[in-house]
Parts: C-alpha cells; sequence; structure tokens
C-alpha cells in the first residue's frame, strides 16, 4: 500500500516536473536563430591582417596577452548584430564582437585566438578590474562615472535610446507618449533608470527583466508595450522579427560605445585607438557595419574618437 | 558611505519592497505550509498523497525556475493576469511552504502519540486534535527551524529582481550602470540583510523563551 503511494507520488511528481521543466523551457527565449544572418548575402565580413612586431612596453595587460599567447574578451551574447552566440555552433558574431578581432588583430594576435566569455552589464567592471578579460566589447557606454573605474578606447560607434515597438502599434511615437504604456528594459540598465527619473511612464509600468529577449518576448505577448534600450541593441531586433517588431526612431540620449580596458593602462588604450582610428579612416570599419548593422538598412554614423 | 548616502532613492524603496515581499510570502507560506502539514498527516490517503506530491515537486524544483514558470510560461495559459509583484509573491510561496510543511510535520512527530489517542477518548475530531492539541504544540517546537527557513525566504526574495520586482536583489544593477563601485554597495547590501535578518533572530530568540515546552 505504502510503495503503491509512493510510486503513484512519483509518477505524478515527475509528470508535473516534466511539464515544468518544459514550461521553464518555453518561458526562457530561445536565442534567435541567425542562420541566415551570416549568409552569403551582400556584404562579407572583411578580414583584419595580423600585426606583426607588436610591443606595448610598459602594458601589463598586454605582457599577460603575450604570455599567455592568447586573449579573452568580455563580450554580450544576447544581441543580436552587436555581441550573439550562436545557439548550434557557439560562435560569436556582431558589430562589437568584430571590433573585438579588429583590435586582437592589430595588437598582433590571430582573431582565431581569441575566447569570448560572456559579462552580464554589472559584473563589467569588476571583470575589467580582475583582469578576467584583456578587454570588452560590449555596448559599453562611456560614462564619467565608469572613467573612474575602468578606461574606455574610442568610442567606436554612436547610439542613443530608443523605442521598440510593435509594428501595429501607432501610439508610441516617441518618449514623451508613453504615458500609460509599460515599458520594459533590462534590471537597473541606464535607460529604464532614465525612464523611472524622467516619469516617462508611472512607477508600476516599469518592467524589468534580466535578458533584453526577454523584454522582447513579452513585447511581442503583448505583456509590455515598448522596449527601450539603446537603437543599435534595438534594431538588431527589430532586423530579426521585421513583419512584427519596428523601432520608432526617435533617440532621446547619446551613447558612445567604448571598448572597456585596465584603469591603469594608458599604453594598451593608446594602442587600441591607433587601431580604431586606422580601421575607420581605411574603410574597414564601414565594411563591418555594412556586412553586421548595416543589415537593418539603417546607415551609420561614424564617431570620433575621444582620446584621453 | 557615500555610495549609500548618493543612492538613498534606491536602498529606501527597494529594501521596503524586499520586506513588503517578505511579510506577504512568509504569512503565506505559513498557512498554507501548515495546511500542507495537515494534509500530510490526515487519515486520508488522497489528502497524504496530495501533500507528498506538492511536496516533492515544489522542493526540488529550483526557485528560479518556479519565478521563470509563473512570469514566462502562466500568463501563456491566460487564465488570470497577474502582475509581477503579486507572481513573486506567489512564487515564493508556492514554494517556501515545501519546506514550512516538513518543519511543522516534524514538529507535529515530536508530539507524543498519546496525547492525539487522548484526544480521541474525549471525542475529538481529528480537526479538533489537530487544531487544539498537536499543532500548537508542534509549532512551539520547531521555532528554531521555522525561523531559518523564514531567513532562507528572506534572502531568496533578491531572486524576483530578475522578474521585474525592483527590490534590494536589483541594486547592484542599478549602481553599476550609475558607475558606483559596487563592491561598496554590496557591503551596504549584505549590511541591509544583516539587520533584516538580526530582527528574525531576536523574534527567534524570545519565542523560544515565551513558548519553551516543559517535557
Amino acid at each position: 500500500m505504502r510503495i503503491r503511494t509512493l510510486a503513484v507520488g512519483l509518477l505524478v511528481g515527475g509528470l508535473t516536473l516534466t511539464t515544468l521543466t518544459a514550461c521553464g523551457k518555453e518561458g526562457t527565449p530561445a536565442s534567435p536563430g541567425s542562420g541566415d544572418q551570416n549568409g552569403s548575402s551582400a556584404a562579407a565580413l572583411p578580414t583584419y591582417p595580423v600585426a606583426t612586431g607588436v610591443d606595448l612596453a610598459g602594458s601589463p595587460v598586454f605582457a599577460k596577452m603575450k604570455a599567455a599567447g592568447a586573449l579573452t574578451v568580455g563580450a554580450k551574447d544576447d544581441q543580436p548584430g552587436l555581441g550573439q552566440k550562436d545557439p548550434t555552433t557557439g560562435k560569436f558574431e556582431g558589430f562589437d564582437i568584430e571590433i573585438a578581432r579588429l583590435v586582437s588583430a592589430g595588437l598582433g594576435f590571430d582573431p582565431s585566438k581569441i575566447t569570448f566569455r560572456t559579462v552580464d552589464s554589472g559584473a563589467r567592471e569588476q571583470t575589467i578590474a580582475n583582469g578576467d578579460v584583456n578587454y570588452y566589447v560590449g555596448t559599453y557606454s562611456i560614462t564619467d562615472k565608469r572613467k573612474a573605474l575602468v578606461s574606455f578606447a574610442g568610442p567606436y560607434f554612436l547610439a542613443g535610446q530608443d523605442l521598440l515597438v510593435r509594428k501595429d502599434d501607432t501610439s508610441i511615437t516617441g518618449k514623451d507618449t508613453l504615458k500609460g504604456k509599460k515599458v520594459c528594459s533590462v534590471t537597473g540598465s541606464t535607460p529604464i533608470q532614465k525612464v523611472r527619473q524622467d516619469n516617462l511612464t508611472e512607477p508600476g509600468n516599469i518592467v524589468e527583466f534580466q535578458k533584453y529577449s526577454q523584454c522582447v518576448e513579452k513585447l511581442l505577448s503583448k505583456d509590455v508595450d515598448a522596449v527601450t534600450t539603446d537603437d543599435a541593441i534595438l534594431k538588431g531586433y527589430a532586423a530579426q522579427d521585421p513583419d512584427n517588431l519596428k523601432v520608432v526612431g526617435q533617440t532621446f540620449s547619446t551613447e558612445k560605445y567604448g571598448i572597456g580596458l585596465n584603469k591603469d593602462d594608458k599604453v594598451l588604450r593608446d594602442k587600441v585607438n591607433e587601431i580604431l582610428q586606422k580601421a575607420l579612416d581605411d574603410g574597414t570599419w564601414d565594411k563591418i557595419y555594412a556586412a553586421t548593422l548595416g543589415k537593418s538598412g539603417s546607415p551609420a554614423k561614424k564617431p570620433t574618437l575621444e582620446k584621453y | 558611505m557615500n555610495v549609500l548616502l548618493d543612492n538613498l532613492d534606491l536602498f529606501g524603496p527597494f529594501f521596503l519592497r524586499t520586506i513588503e515581499l517578505f511579510v506577504l510570502s512568509a504569512v503565506g507560506s505559513l498557512i498554507w505550509g501548515t495546511i500542507l502539514a495537515m494534509l500530510r498527516v490526515s487519515p486520508v490517503p488522497v489528502f497524504r498523497a496530495v501533500g507528498t506530491a506538492y511536496v516533492t515537486i515544489a522542493r526540488n524544483t529550483p526557485l528560479t525556475l518556479v519565478f521563470a514558470f509563473f512570469v514566462f510560461a502562466y500568463p501563456l495559459l491566460d487564465i488570470v493576469k497577474v502582475d509581477y509583484f503579486p507572481a513573486a509573491v506567489i512564487a515564493l510561496t508556492v514554494y517556501t511552504s515545501a519546506f514550512i510543511c516538513e518543519v511543522v510535520r516534524s514538529g507535529i512527530n515530536t508530539v507524543p502519540v498519546g496525547q492525539a489517542e487522548a484526544g480521541r477518548a474525549l471525542g475529538l475530531t481529528f480537526g479538533q486534535i489537530l487544531g487544539q492539541v498537536v499543532l500548537p504544540q508542534a509549532l512551539r517546537s520547531v521555532v528554531p527551524p521555522l525561523i531559518s527557513t523564514l531567513i532562507a525566504l528572506l534572502k531568496n526574495t533578491t531572486i524576483a529582481a530578475g522578474f521585474s520586482v525592483a527590490e534590494a536583489g536589483a541594486i547592484r544593477s542599478y549602481l553599476s550602470e550609475r558607475g558606483e563601485n559596487q563592491l561598496v554597495g554590496l557591503l551596504w547590501v549584505a549590511l541591509g540583510f544583516i539587520i533584516l535578518v538580526a530582527v528574525l533572530s531576536f523574534v527567534q530568540r524570545s519565542l523560544e523563551k515565551r513558548w519553551s515546552v516543559a517535557r
């Protein structure tokens, strides 16, 4: 009797657990397929000539790379068009990833030697300071406060806060039309803090998840009305699902993406700036853009480097 | 100190949310957990089976998964719309009550069988025996593990940060975007939790003193 009860209990438990897990899987957004993104279409990715004889005296981070003979680069893995990990091959792709490869080639390391490590926004400063990554390329906005903790090369890209909405939604045209709408972004991110501080919508309408992809999923299921963050990130999602999503196109901030570097390594920073400047001048930057974010159809704004 | 003072707009309301979340789900799990324990010791086999199945499932499912279910999967079922804060309270209650149930059940086991038999001899029903004889004694003897479970619940509330509830667990991400020193920020968050846990420990000690059962 007791054994039978136990067996039945376990069976029921097992079944329900399976359902639960399945639901959990359904809930966790699958990384959007990117099979056709890196297809043979129009613009191909440029290759980067590996520099030889690079020697940066006085750069501890470079010395570490040299000793290891390989690079660890921090990046994001869930931003289509910028930094995304292909779930089937495990390869990283996107604009930020190409910039990381460009820099590694300029430093004299073959880009295939890069190990990309996913670092979430909240852990960036600490990861860079600890030396867990040699440098970080992942939609990292240059701000004065951050400059106190890490140093930045670049900017290598200019973005601005914008809104992603459902294609058939005409009621949201800009930041002043958000009242009464549910707005989603990543927990604690600068865009959602701006929404909160500027009172763009009621506090009860602010939704925060750990990943943008979760917000996009909620946008498609109509649980939220807008996803807000930098237009570059949003364009990536819109390009993936142009039938259902669109970017409003009224930016209301300027974000300058920089490469995060160890604070005490001016030598390396100058070198990375030099590499970026060269890519901006000789057209490599345009080729990278055309092969990645450019696919969304929007033109690029070329940044001007801030050397300090 | 600056990290705390410059960001009081975070620490204040966010910790308040943590406390709200904790109090609501603590009350919820104490009630639901006790009901579950009653199910598990009831003389009706079906009730026992239901109680056992619930505890087995809820106790073995990672809390994040429970949260993900209520926030991402449940809305797809299109039953009743639940906002994120209530969803967090439900998720925490569903999970914690399984632990509370087992604590209460172990308390029930400490009450000598003779007590229940004496009750039955007096003609009390099962409900009366449980409610008036067994449970009061059972709860008294399990104060420390009960509070431990509640402390675990308090710390588990931080998971809600990833599911759109702005509580203490979200402070770190906010500080990071503001470019504050996160290590210092985390120390302040930790201090906040130490204070909250200290309150719970105090409650535990005074309850233990007042309720100590003479055996």
